[in-house]
């Protein structure tokens, strides 16, 4: 790759920010170039980010259906999956599945509420609502 | 000595170069990476990350602030916690003394990151030189962002003592004594043979060439699969991990050919730049297998899974060449 191949695409998901990629010189020697981003990388990204927002969207309206608990939408709306949780939480992954079953969950004592808080960043009252 | 900042394409590499320099080690970030044997392939379809196997173009985390130990005569000091207070009131320790130090963190938790790149990936290299007394905010050097940063202890203490797979555990670490300019015609041949070693003569079939082809072949029964949106899925995070996670371009290609310009004139041994160039090739090579995978995914080009599979083993067959000639010449 040559400098005045480095992409310069601004790409969204950078957020205003550049990276550093090498390339060829005149001199044919490689250095660091700023690079504010190759589409390939943006749709990439995109790609993974759209996909975790469309398992938070589903949970999120399941839960106003009231087929699922909030702690489904808020797992998926802090980018994690059930086996990450459990790791985070030291939870059995079964444990957590039935979480997810709106009766259960809203009979939860504070502390399991307070260790998912914590494991995710939220209050207990932010876990218990979705927005 | 004041710290200077400077802006690198990998965490770990970034990191250790700006650390030595600090202490006095002229060294590039290439030189970091290709001086620990940084560069490789693994395809590990056993881990997965959010249901996808893991791909690498690198060693495992870790393997360069370990691998530069050897070769520079440095002992560097790892410190791990039990719990956070400990870990902060170390932190702190460090920094008041007038210490660089380094620390393992996990980029979700690091608020200064692009909202799209937080991930839940535990083993990112930062740097702390200090703190501001006002605020009492860390100041951070991460080399994949441009300048220096500064982050909330609260933000700090969960990047620290994130959970899951390589969790941190707060890992804190620093040289003990200085680092020692070395025998490069001892060194580098050296580095070069054990990378030659790792991506040719892997016992196990994943890591190395061996790798590419079986990812190569991982991709073609996607074919056979009849769900485009999973194609889709499996093929984009191999690109991620090649083009989005820190890696120079083209899968850590391109830093391992500066690596090598750099040997070239270290060792005067010409051949090692035409080596160079050889990679840099095979690096624009992946580029464009990153773009052709990126137009399927946006259905520019109709999804062909076994086009990509035949690129994949192109590569595989080029690099396998090329490794072979750089085990010649080191």
């Amino acid at each position: 790759m040559l400098d005045k191949d480095v992409p310069q695409e601004g790409n969204s998901t950078l957020a205003g920010h550049r990276k550093a990629v090498y390339a060829r010189g005149e001199d044919g020697r490689l250095h660091i170039v700023q690079s504010s981003g190759w589409e390939v990388e943006e749709i990439v990204t995109r790609q993974a980010v759209e996909d975790l927002d469309r398992q938070a969207e589903d949970a999120r309206r399941r839960v106003l259906a009231g087929r699922t608990s909030p702690l489904e939408y808020h797992m998926h709306r802090v980018r994690m999956d059930v086996p990450l949780l459990s790791q985070v939480t030291g939870l059995w992954q079964w444990r957590i599945r039935r979480h997810f079953r709106p009766d259960i969950f809203a009979g939860l004592s504070a502390g399991l509420l307070g260790r998912y808080g914590e494991a995710m960043g939220l209050s207990i009252e932010q876990l218990k609502k979705v927005d | 000595m004041a710290f200077q900042h400077s802006h690198a394409s990998h965490c770990e590499s970034g990191v250790m170069s700006s650390m030595l320099r600090h202490h006095g080690l002229p060294m590039s970030e290439a030189m970091a990476f290709g001086l620990s044997s940084a560069l490789s392939f693994a395809y590990l379809p056993i881990i997965k990350i959010n249901g996808l196997p893991l791909v690498a173009y690198r060693m495992p985390p870790k393997f360069i602030i370990k691998g530069l130990q050897k070769p520079l005569g440095l002992k560097m000091r790892f410190e791990t916690f039990r719990s956070p207070k400990a870990g902060e009131r170390r932190l702190d320790e460090l920094l008041d003394a007038g210490n660089l130090v380094g620390m393992q963190t996990s980029v979700f938790w690091l608020p200064y990151m692009p909202e799209d790149l937080r991930f839940h990936f535990n083993a990112h290299n930062i740097l702390a030189y200090g703190r501001d007394r006002a605020s009492g905010d860390y100041l951070l050097s991460d080399p994949v962002v441009e300048t220096t940063v500064t982050c909330a202890p609260a933000d700090l203490r969960r990047a620290r003592f994130a959970k899951g797979v390589l969790a941190p555990r707060g890992l804190l670490y620093y040289p003990e004594g200085k680092p020692l300019e070395p025998d490069w015609a001892r060194v580098l041949p050296k580095a070069i043979k054990k990378t030659t070693r790792i991506l040719l003569d892997s016992p196990i079939p994943i890591i190395g060439v061996r790798g590419i082809r079986r990812l190569a072949n991982a991709v073609e029964r996607l074919d056979g699969q009849g769900n485009p949106a999973a194609s889709k899925m499996f093929i984009g995070q191999v690109v991620r991990m090649q083009e989005e996670i820190g890696t120079g371009g083209g899968g850590f290609r391109f830093i391992y050919a500066s690596f090598l310009q750099e040997a070239a004139e270290r060792l005067a041994r010409p051949g090692l730049d035409e080596l160079s160039d050889r990679l840099i090739d095979i690096g624009d090579e992946w580029r464009e297998f990153a773009l052709a995978t990126a137009r399927m995914i946006r259905d520019r080009d109709p999804l062909q899974p076994t086009a990509l599979a035949a690129r994949l083993r192109a590569i595989a067959d080029r690099e396998q060449a090329f490794f072979r000639d750089l085990r010649r010449a080191a």
